[in-house]
Protein backbone atom coordinates (compact mmCIF):
# COMPACT_ATOMS: atom_id res chain seq x y z
CA UNK A 1 0.00 0.00 0.00
CA UNK A 2 1.22 3.69 -0.51
CA UNK A 3 0.79 6.42 1.43
CA UNK A 4 -1.73 8.37 -0.22
CA UNK A 5 -2.07 11.09 2.76
CA UNK A 6 0.66 12.36 5.13
CA UNK A 7 1.26 14.85 7.62
CA UNK A 8 2.97 17.81 5.58
CA UNK A 9 6.94 19.28 6.78
CA UNK A 10 5.16 23.05 7.13
CA UNK A 11 3.92 22.16 10.45
CA UNK A 12 5.45 21.44 13.56
CA UNK A 13 4.46 17.99 15.12
CA UNK A 14 2.71 19.96 17.73
CA UNK A 15 -1.03 19.68 19.14
CA UNK A 16 -2.65 22.75 18.24
CA UNK A 17 -4.94 24.75 20.91
CA UNK A 18 -8.19 25.28 19.02
CA UNK A 19 -11.29 23.94 20.31
CA UNK A 20 -12.49 20.65 18.67
CA UNK A 21 -13.84 21.03 15.44
CA UNK A 22 -12.23 24.42 14.87
CA UNK A 23 -11.07 24.88 11.13
CA UNK A 24 -8.09 26.94 12.13
CA UNK A 25 -6.12 23.43 12.07
CA UNK A 26 -7.18 23.11 8.23
CA UNK A 27 -6.89 26.29 7.52
CA UNK A 28 -2.87 25.68 9.18
CA UNK A 29 -2.38 22.67 6.95
CA UNK A 30 -3.58 23.86 3.62
CA UNK A 31 -0.82 26.79 3.91
CA UNK A 32 1.89 25.01 5.38
CA UNK A 33 1.26 22.31 1.92
CA UNK A 34 0.71 25.26 0.14
CA UNK A 35 4.51 26.30 1.15
CA UNK A 36 5.88 22.71 0.71
CA UNK A 37 4.66 22.08 -2.51
CA UNK A 38 6.18 25.42 -3.92
CA UNK A 39 9.49 24.64 -1.95
CA UNK A 40 9.04 27.69 -0.41
CA UNK A 41 9.29 26.70 3.42
CA UNK A 42 12.88 27.93 4.34
CA UNK A 43 12.09 31.47 2.61
CA UNK A 44 8.17 32.32 3.68
CA UNK A 45 8.03 34.72 6.91
CA UNK A 46 4.55 34.24 8.37
CA UNK A 47 2.72 37.06 10.53
CA UNK A 48 0.73 35.46 13.23
CA UNK A 49 -2.11 38.14 14.27
CA UNK A 50 -3.87 39.02 17.90
CA UNK A 51 -6.76 36.47 18.09
CA UNK A 52 -7.40 32.80 18.62
CA UNK A 53 -4.47 32.32 16.17
CA UNK A 54 -2.15 34.95 17.85
CA UNK A 55 0.51 31.78 19.04
CA UNK A 56 0.53 29.97 15.20
CA UNK A 57 4.23 30.99 15.13
CA UNK A 58 4.51 27.66 17.48
CA UNK A 59 2.73 25.82 14.54
CA UNK A 60 4.34 26.73 11.20
CA UNK A 61 7.58 25.56 10.40
CA UNK A 62 8.80 28.83 8.81
CA UNK A 63 10.18 31.83 10.04
CA UNK A 64 7.19 33.61 12.04
CA UNK A 65 6.59 37.43 13.67
CA UNK A 66 3.68 38.25 15.78
CA UNK A 67 2.18 41.92 15.26
CA UNK A 68 0.30 44.36 17.07
CA UNK A 69 -3.71 43.70 17.18
CA UNK A 70 -4.41 44.16 13.43
CA UNK A 71 -1.23 45.42 12.17
CA UNK A 72 0.19 42.41 10.63
CA UNK A 73 -0.07 43.81 6.95
CA UNK A 74 2.01 47.23 8.30
CA UNK A 75 4.36 44.29 9.55
CA UNK A 76 4.47 41.90 6.69
CA UNK A 77 5.10 45.32 4.62
CA UNK A 78 8.33 45.76 6.59
CA UNK A 79 9.27 42.73 5.90
CA UNK A 80 9.03 42.04 2.48
CA UNK A 81 10.45 45.79 1.72
CA UNK A 82 13.64 44.65 3.50
CA UNK A 83 13.69 41.41 2.57
CA UNK A 84 12.41 41.58 -0.93
CA UNK A 85 13.68 38.10 -1.97
CA UNK A 86 11.50 36.38 0.98
CA UNK A 87 7.66 35.19 0.87
CA UNK A 88 5.64 37.07 3.77
CA UNK A 89 2.60 36.21 4.18
CA UNK A 90 0.02 37.05 7.40
CA UNK A 91 -2.37 35.25 8.91
CA UNK A 92 -5.17 37.41 10.02
CA UNK A 93 -8.90 36.41 11.50
CA UNK A 94 -12.07 39.07 11.48
CA UNK A 95 -11.65 40.70 14.64
CA UNK A 96 -8.03 41.48 13.72
CA UNK A 97 -8.38 42.13 10.06
CA UNK A 98 -12.17 43.69 9.67
CA UNK A 99 -11.79 45.24 12.48
CA UNK A 100 -9.01 47.03 14.75
CA UNK A 101 -6.77 46.34 11.49
CA UNK A 102 -8.79 47.77 8.81
CA UNK A 103 -6.38 50.73 8.03
CA UNK A 104 -3.84 48.56 7.54
CA UNK A 105 -5.25 45.84 4.87
CA UNK A 106 -6.68 48.62 2.89
CA UNK A 107 -3.60 50.64 2.96
CA UNK A 108 -1.75 47.58 2.30
CA UNK A 109 -3.97 46.36 -0.37
CA UNK A 110 -4.03 50.14 -1.86
CA UNK A 111 0.08 50.46 -1.66
CA UNK A 112 0.30 47.08 -3.97
CA UNK A 113 2.36 45.38 -1.09
CA UNK A 114 3.69 42.14 -2.36
CA UNK A 115 2.46 40.11 0.32
CA UNK A 116 -0.14 37.39 0.95
CA UNK A 117 -3.23 37.87 3.05
CA UNK A 118 -5.03 34.94 4.49
CA UNK A 119 -8.21 36.06 6.12
CA UNK A 120 -9.63 33.69 7.83
CA UNK A 121 -13.70 35.10 8.42
CA UNK A 122 -15.91 32.64 11.09
CA UNK A 123 -18.00 35.71 11.92
CA UNK A 124 -17.38 35.83 15.39
CA UNK A 125 -14.78 37.57 18.15
CA UNK A 126 -13.69 33.94 18.65
CA UNK A 127 -10.59 34.33 21.13
CA UNK A 128 -12.28 36.81 23.44
CA UNK A 129 -15.32 34.68 24.14
CA UNK A 130 -18.20 35.48 21.30
CA UNK A 131 -18.31 39.12 20.78
CA UNK A 132 -20.21 40.44 17.64
CA UNK A 133 -17.44 41.10 14.71
CA UNK A 134 -17.36 43.47 12.10
CA UNK A 135 -18.99 40.36 10.01
CA UNK A 136 -21.32 38.68 12.21
CA UNK A 137 -24.56 38.36 9.73
CA UNK A 138 -28.01 40.03 10.39
CA UNK A 139 -29.98 38.40 13.07
CA UNK A 140 -26.66 36.21 14.55
CA UNK A 141 -26.89 35.93 18.21
CA UNK A 142 -23.36 36.99 20.21
CA UNK A 143 -22.62 37.76 23.86
CA UNK A 144 -22.65 41.75 22.64
CA UNK A 145 -25.71 41.09 20.43
CA UNK A 146 -27.79 38.32 22.60
CA UNK A 147 -31.13 39.26 20.43
CA UNK A 148 -29.39 38.81 17.27
CA UNK A 149 -27.68 41.55 15.00
CA UNK A 150 -30.07 44.49 14.86
CA UNK A 151 -28.32 47.12 11.89
CA UNK A 152 -30.37 49.44 13.06
CA UNK A 153 -28.15 49.57 16.42
CA UNK A 154 -25.02 47.28 15.21
CA UNK A 155 -25.18 48.18 11.55
CA UNK A 156 -24.07 45.61 8.72
CA UNK A 157 -21.79 42.79 8.07
CA UNK A 158 -19.04 43.79 5.94
CA UNK A 159 -17.86 41.97 2.89
CA UNK A 160 -13.74 42.37 2.93
CA UNK A 161 -13.02 41.03 -0.17
CA UNK A 162 -15.65 42.89 -2.48
CA UNK A 163 -14.18 45.47 -0.94
CA UNK A 164 -9.99 45.31 -1.38
CA UNK A 165 -11.32 44.22 -4.74
CA UNK A 166 -12.02 47.57 -5.39
CA UNK A 167 -8.19 48.65 -4.85
CA UNK A 168 -5.81 48.65 -7.94
CA UNK A 169 -2.91 47.13 -5.86
CA UNK A 170 -4.50 44.22 -5.31
CA UNK A 171 -4.24 41.96 -7.96
CA UNK A 172 -5.97 38.74 -6.60
CA UNK A 173 -8.35 38.18 -4.18
CA UNK A 174 -10.46 35.03 -3.45
CA UNK A 175 -13.23 33.57 -1.22
CA UNK A 176 -13.24 30.43 -0.35
CA UNK A 177 -14.24 27.93 2.21
CA UNK A 178 -13.21 25.00 4.30
CA UNK A 179 -16.69 23.58 5.13
CA UNK A 180 -16.45 20.48 2.22
CA UNK A 181 -14.18 18.12 0.73
CA UNK A 182 -14.69 19.87 -2.56
CA UNK A 183 -14.48 23.27 -0.82
CA UNK A 184 -10.90 22.56 0.80
CA UNK A 185 -9.52 21.65 -2.31
CA UNK A 186 -10.68 24.92 -3.66
CA UNK A 187 -9.03 26.44 -0.34
CA UNK A 188 -5.82 24.73 -1.31
CA UNK A 189 -5.56 25.70 -4.77
CA UNK A 190 -6.37 29.58 -3.75
CA UNK A 191 -3.93 30.05 -1.49
CA UNK A 192 -1.23 28.22 -4.09
CA UNK A 193 -2.15 31.04 -6.25
CA UNK A 194 -1.58 33.46 -3.58
CA UNK A 195 1.57 32.64 -3.02
CA UNK A 196 2.46 32.24 -7.03
CA UNK A 197 0.88 35.77 -7.02
CA UNK A 198 3.72 37.58 -4.82
CA UNK A 199 6.18 34.96 -6.34
CA UNK A 200 5.94 36.64 -9.75
CA UNK A 201 6.02 40.17 -8.09
CA UNK A 202 2.72 41.51 -9.02
CA UNK A 203 1.27 42.61 -6.12
CA UNK A 204 -0.93 42.29 -3.14
CA UNK A 205 -2.95 39.07 -2.84
CA UNK A 206 -5.45 38.36 -0.35
CA UNK A 207 -7.91 34.93 0.16
CA UNK A 208 -10.79 35.21 2.50
CA UNK A 209 -11.36 31.73 4.22
CA UNK A 210 -14.57 31.18 5.68
CA UNK A 211 -14.15 29.27 8.88
CA UNK A 212 -16.86 27.34 11.72
CA UNK A 213 -16.32 28.68 15.83
CA UNK A 214 -18.53 26.09 17.08
CA UNK A 215 -17.47 27.29 20.62
CA UNK A 216 -18.99 30.65 20.54
CA UNK A 217 -21.20 29.74 17.91
CA UNK A 218 -22.88 27.32 20.24
CA UNK A 219 -23.01 25.09 17.99
CA UNK A 220 -21.52 20.87 17.20
CA UNK A 221 -18.61 21.15 15.06
CA UNK A 222 -21.03 18.71 12.27
CA UNK A 223 -23.69 21.51 12.98
CA UNK A 224 -21.26 24.49 12.29
CA UNK A 225 -19.92 23.28 9.22
CA UNK A 226 -23.88 22.63 8.33
CA UNK A 227 -24.59 26.70 9.62
CA UNK A 228 -21.57 28.02 7.50
CA UNK A 229 -23.11 26.40 4.49
CA UNK A 230 -26.57 27.74 4.79
CA UNK A 231 -25.64 31.49 6.57
CA UNK A 232 -22.41 32.55 5.88
CA UNK A 233 -22.40 31.41 2.32
CA UNK A 234 -25.30 33.13 1.48
CA UNK A 235 -23.94 36.63 2.90
CA UNK A 236 -20.53 36.25 1.85
CA UNK A 237 -20.37 34.26 -1.62
CA UNK A 238 -17.20 32.33 -2.68
CA UNK A 239 -15.63 33.30 -5.63
CA UNK A 240 -12.32 35.22 -7.52
CA UNK A 241 -13.34 38.84 -7.15
CA UNK A 242 -9.84 40.34 -8.65
CA UNK A 243 -7.56 38.62 -10.66
CA UNK A 244 -9.98 35.88 -12.23
CA UNK A 245 -8.03 35.26 -15.62
CA UNK A 246 -4.90 35.98 -13.45
CA UNK A 247 -2.38 33.03 -15.21
CA UNK A 248 0.42 32.38 -12.78
CA UNK B 1 -7.34 -2.37 0.07
CA UNK B 2 -6.91 0.64 1.81
CA UNK B 3 -6.15 1.73 5.58
CA UNK B 4 -6.66 4.78 7.31
CA UNK B 5 -4.36 5.17 10.65
CA UNK B 6 -5.46 7.36 13.76
CA UNK B 7 -3.48 9.19 16.16
CA UNK B 8 -6.03 8.78 19.19
CA UNK B 9 -3.57 11.65 21.42
CA UNK B 10 -4.10 13.99 19.10
CA UNK B 11 -7.96 14.07 18.82
CA UNK B 12 -10.18 16.03 20.00
CA UNK B 13 -13.67 14.13 18.81
CA UNK B 14 -14.76 16.73 16.95
CA UNK B 15 -16.76 14.14 14.58
CA UNK B 16 -15.88 16.12 11.40
CA UNK B 17 -14.17 12.93 9.56
CA UNK B 18 -17.13 10.70 11.00
CA UNK B 19 -19.73 12.99 9.01
CA UNK B 20 -18.02 12.99 5.96
CA UNK B 21 -16.84 9.69 5.86
CA UNK B 22 -18.59 8.75 2.76
CA UNK B 23 -18.94 4.69 3.60
CA UNK B 24 -20.00 6.09 7.04
CA UNK B 25 -17.50 3.45 9.05
CA UNK B 26 -15.61 6.38 11.50
CA UNK B 27 -17.32 6.71 14.79
CA UNK B 28 -16.10 7.88 18.08
CA UNK B 29 -14.95 5.43 20.39
CA UNK B 30 -17.46 5.90 23.76
CA UNK B 31 -15.40 3.31 25.64
CA UNK B 32 -12.22 4.98 24.98
CA UNK B 33 -11.12 8.63 26.61
CA UNK B 34 -7.60 9.76 25.37
CA UNK B 35 -5.17 12.16 27.67
CA UNK B 36 -7.43 15.19 27.14
CA UNK B 37 -10.34 13.73 28.01
CA UNK B 38 -11.59 12.74 24.37
CA UNK B 39 -13.77 10.19 22.77
CA UNK B 40 -11.27 9.59 19.91
CA UNK B 41 -12.62 8.48 16.04
CA UNK B 42 -12.17 4.94 15.09
CA UNK B 43 -12.59 2.58 12.31
CA UNK B 44 -13.95 -1.00 13.06
CA UNK B 45 -14.82 -2.51 9.59
CA UNK B 46 -11.43 -1.67 8.15
CA UNK B 47 -11.94 -3.81 4.69
CA UNK B 48 -14.79 -1.14 4.25
CA UNK B 49 -12.28 1.72 4.10
CA UNK B 50 -11.57 2.60 0.34
CA UNK B 51 -8.62 5.02 1.32
CA UNK B 52 -10.45 8.73 -0.39
CA UNK B 53 -8.45 10.70 2.14
CA UNK B 54 -11.69 12.77 2.97
CA UNK B 55 -11.55 12.02 6.64
CA UNK B 56 -7.75 13.31 6.46
CA UNK B 57 -8.77 16.33 4.77
CA UNK B 58 -11.36 17.56 6.90
CA UNK B 59 -9.23 16.37 10.11
CA UNK B 60 -8.16 20.22 12.10
CA UNK B 61 -6.24 18.39 13.78
CA UNK B 62 -4.26 16.05 11.90
CA UNK B 63 -4.54 12.71 13.11
CA UNK B 64 -5.67 11.03 10.20
CA UNK B 65 -3.02 9.42 7.94
CA UNK B 66 -3.99 7.20 4.59
CA UNK B 67 -2.84 4.41 2.99
CA UNK B 68 -3.94 2.91 -0.27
Amino acid sequence: MEKVFSRTEGLLDKPMHYCPGCTHGIIHRLIAEAMCELDILEETIGVSPVGCTYNNYEYFACDMVQASHGRAPAVGTGIKRVHPERMVFTYQGDGDLAAIGTAEIVHAAARGEKISTFFVNNAIYGMTSGQMAPTTLIGQKTTTSPFGRDPQVQGYPINVSEMIATLEGAVYVERVSVSSFKDIKNAAKAIRKAFRVQQAGLGFSMVEILSTCPTNWGIDPVGAIEWLEENMKKKYPLGVFRGKDLEV
Amino acid sequence: MAKVEFREERCKGCGLCVAVCPKKIISLKTTVLNSKGYHPAGVEEMDKCIGCTMCATICPDNVIEVWK
